[in-house]
């Protein structure tokens, strides 16, 4: 995990005389702890406990008042067998891939119009940020009104007005999905953008000008310069990418609640309904255990892949 | 010849009127689509206009509070009170961990402090999404010490689990490490002890790292949802985001008012954006951890 914090700290505050050192040896070990205490409360609390009490719950039938009755691994064997469950997943990683490169693209794209000092480019840049900034519930309603599948609805009057439509959008099990997907890409290319601006803005421009001189042409220099250029932060974009298509709940919550037919019904909004609509919290906990598995195994591929890229 | 750089190196010549005309018109088109949204949704909160569902205004037709007025009736004003209380006493508390657990890993050598930030780090992995569940079954075994139950439906549950978080702590150790030791130093020799080169040094200093984990951890609690679904469960501790979804299962409200709830809850995260913009795209990079 080379890259989380660059290296050890190498240098220590004082160096107090060897005589005193011996003297408060035991305060100066517990002080970092001290420090460090609260931080690792919240934490173990409300992080490591749960993780670890959801994995334990895995096991069993959860009653509430009644007694935990110890099932084995029947959760999971049943997880395994769920067609629900199975087109859930389905759904997460449609979801995630598809939301993932669109809002790559994307925000590739925005950040090639908007990159650069001028003042009026920092504020168009400001603007198209504000998605990402708005809590997902307001996005949420805000998209459900504008996508109302009727005659009119906003979106389906402007597609009217050219000649196409009405699409039926989150009502429909053929566009629901794909509808949920332009929402969240709405929120996130802008993210992306900022990202890749940051990118952009770190590759050397003489490298340009010496292409130009070259006579290579814009796509020659794109392929050339600006992609290799912009290889180690496309691995964080894609990390984040990958975990927020993985715990994608609220909009598909707030949208469709799954619907219509389960056509969004993503692993989380299914461990939901599993754990407090049917009241089954050893199954949602199984489920939200495997989730977990999935992901840290996910992260660390990435991670290691990261680390590759960036040591080349 | 004059040029206009552009992000591909791309160089136009001033006077290539149809190139510059493509750029303005791919600009309108990004705004109409990231900012027109907006637009709507705020001019339709302010219209009295009556809209069929699923209608919005583009400019608002005969202007008027209403719907603000009957949003906040409808439980509004109570979920914002709720929520900013929330976010308050929440970012308060992950400042003040944050800064704390910072310092001792970027200031001090100690056995162990390699698997310390090993475990903060291992709960990028763990999105709160996907540990709700379970996150609720604990805070059900916790007891609460004001009442005889536990913290679910209390704020508590929605405010505890959300101190944690390794983004401010990352930041604030990254932060921390480029102050001058020497700083440290003259005040050792003076005979100061860690408290007070910690409130006298280094929380001074750290400013800038600090306004950059109010934004995120603002914007992070904000939009908390499935945490404050799962624990609050009567209407007095819903938080705004609650409120605002539970108006979209009553029927015969408008438009207009419902959009009107969702404008009061956008407020606050655009502020707090605009306002500290500056401090923004140093946690966007360390953001890309999780």
């Amino acid at each position: 995990m080379g890259i989380l914090i660059d290296e050890a700290p190498v240098t220590i505050a004082a160096r107090p005389r060897t005589g005193r050192r011996r003297r408060q040896g035991w305060r100066a070990r517990l002080s970092p702890w001290l420090f460090l205490a609260p931080a690792l409360l919240a934490i173990g609390v409300f992080k490591f406990w749960p993780t670890v009490w959801g994995a334990y719950l895995s096991f069993f039938n959860v009653r509430p008042y009644l007694g935990n009755l110890w099932l084995g691994t029947a959760n999971f064997t049943r997880a395994l067998a769920d067609p629900d469950l199975r087109s859930a997943v389905l759904h997460t990683g449609i979801d995630t891939v598809t939301a993932l490169c669109l809002s790559m693209l994307i925000g590739f794209g925005l950040a090639l119009l908007l990159e650069g000092p001028a003042q009026h480019l920092r504020f168009l840049r400001t603007a198209v940020f504000l998605p990402v900034v708005t809590a997902m519930v307001v996005v949420a309603e805000l998209w459900g009104t504008l996508l109302f599948p009727g005659q009119y609805g906003s979106v389906n009057g402007l597609l009217g007005d050219v000649g196409l439509g009405p699409y039926p959008f989150l009502s429909s099990p053929h566009s629901a999905l794909a509808s949920v997907i332009a929402i969240q890409v709405w929120k996130s290319a802008p993210y992306d953008m900022l990202i890749f601006v940051a990118g952009l803005a770190g590759i050397d421009r003489e490298l340009y000008e010496a292409a130009a001189i070259d006579g290579a042409s814009a796509w020659q220099r794109l392929r050339t310069i600006t992609l290799p250029g912009l290889r180690p932060i496309t691995t964080i974009v894609l990390t984040l990418g990958v975990i927020r298509g993985l715990r994608v709940f609220t909009e598909i919550y707030v949208l469709t609640s799954g619907g219509p037919a389960g056509s969004t019904q993503t692993v989380i909004t299914y461990a939901y309904s599993a754990g407090v609509q049917s009241n089954d919290l050893g199954y949602a906990s199984a489920i939200a255990t495997m989730l977990l598995v999935v992901t840290v195994v996910v992260t660390c591929l990435l991670r290691w892949w990261r680390n590759r890229v960036e040591a080349r | 010849m004059s040029y206009s750089g552009t992000a591909l190196g791309l160089r136009m010549p001033r006077g290539v009127t149809a190139r510059r005309v493509v750029r303005v018109l791919l600009f309108a088109l990004v705004v109409v689509i990231f900012v027109g949204p907006f637009w709507t949704l705020v001019a339709t909160a302010f219209s009295g206009a009556d809209f069929k569902l699923g209608q919005v205004a583009v400019w608002p037709s005969r202007p008027t509070l209403n719907n603000l007025g009957q949003a906040w009736q409808l439980g509004v004003g109570r979920g914002l009170l709720n929520s900013v209380i929330v976010v308050v006493v929440a970012l308060t508390l992950q400042l003040t961990v944050s800064t704390l657990a910072a310092y001792a890993l970027a200031r001090k050598r100690f056995r162990g402090a390699g698997i310390v930030l090993l475990v903060i780090m291992a709960t990028l992995m763990m999105p709160e999404e996907i540990i709700a569940i379970p996150t609720y079954l604990v805070l059900g075994k916790i007891a609460n010490p004001f009442t005889d139950g536990s913290l679910i439906n209390s704020y508590g549950g929605l405010i505890l689990p959300l101190v944690g978080w390794a983004l401010p702590i990352y930041v604030l150790t990254g932060f921390m490490k480029t102050i001058p030791v020497q700083l440290e130093e003259a005040a050792r020799i003076d005979g100061a002890g860690d408290i007070s080169i910690f409130f006298r040094i280094i929380l001074p200093l750290c400013g800038p790292a600090l306004g950059t984990c109010a934004v995120f951890g603002f914007l992070m609690i904000w939009d908390q949802y499935l945490l404050p679904l799962l624990v609050a469960q009567t209407p007095d501790l819903y938080t705004l985001n609650l409120v605002v979804t539970s108006l979209q299962n009553s029927q015969e409200l408008t438009e207009g008012v419902r959009l009107a709830a969702a404008l009061v809850l956008l407020i606050p995260s655009v502020l707090v954006y605009l306002l500290l913009q500056r401090f923004f795209t140093r946690g966007l990079l360390a953001g890309a951890l999780k």
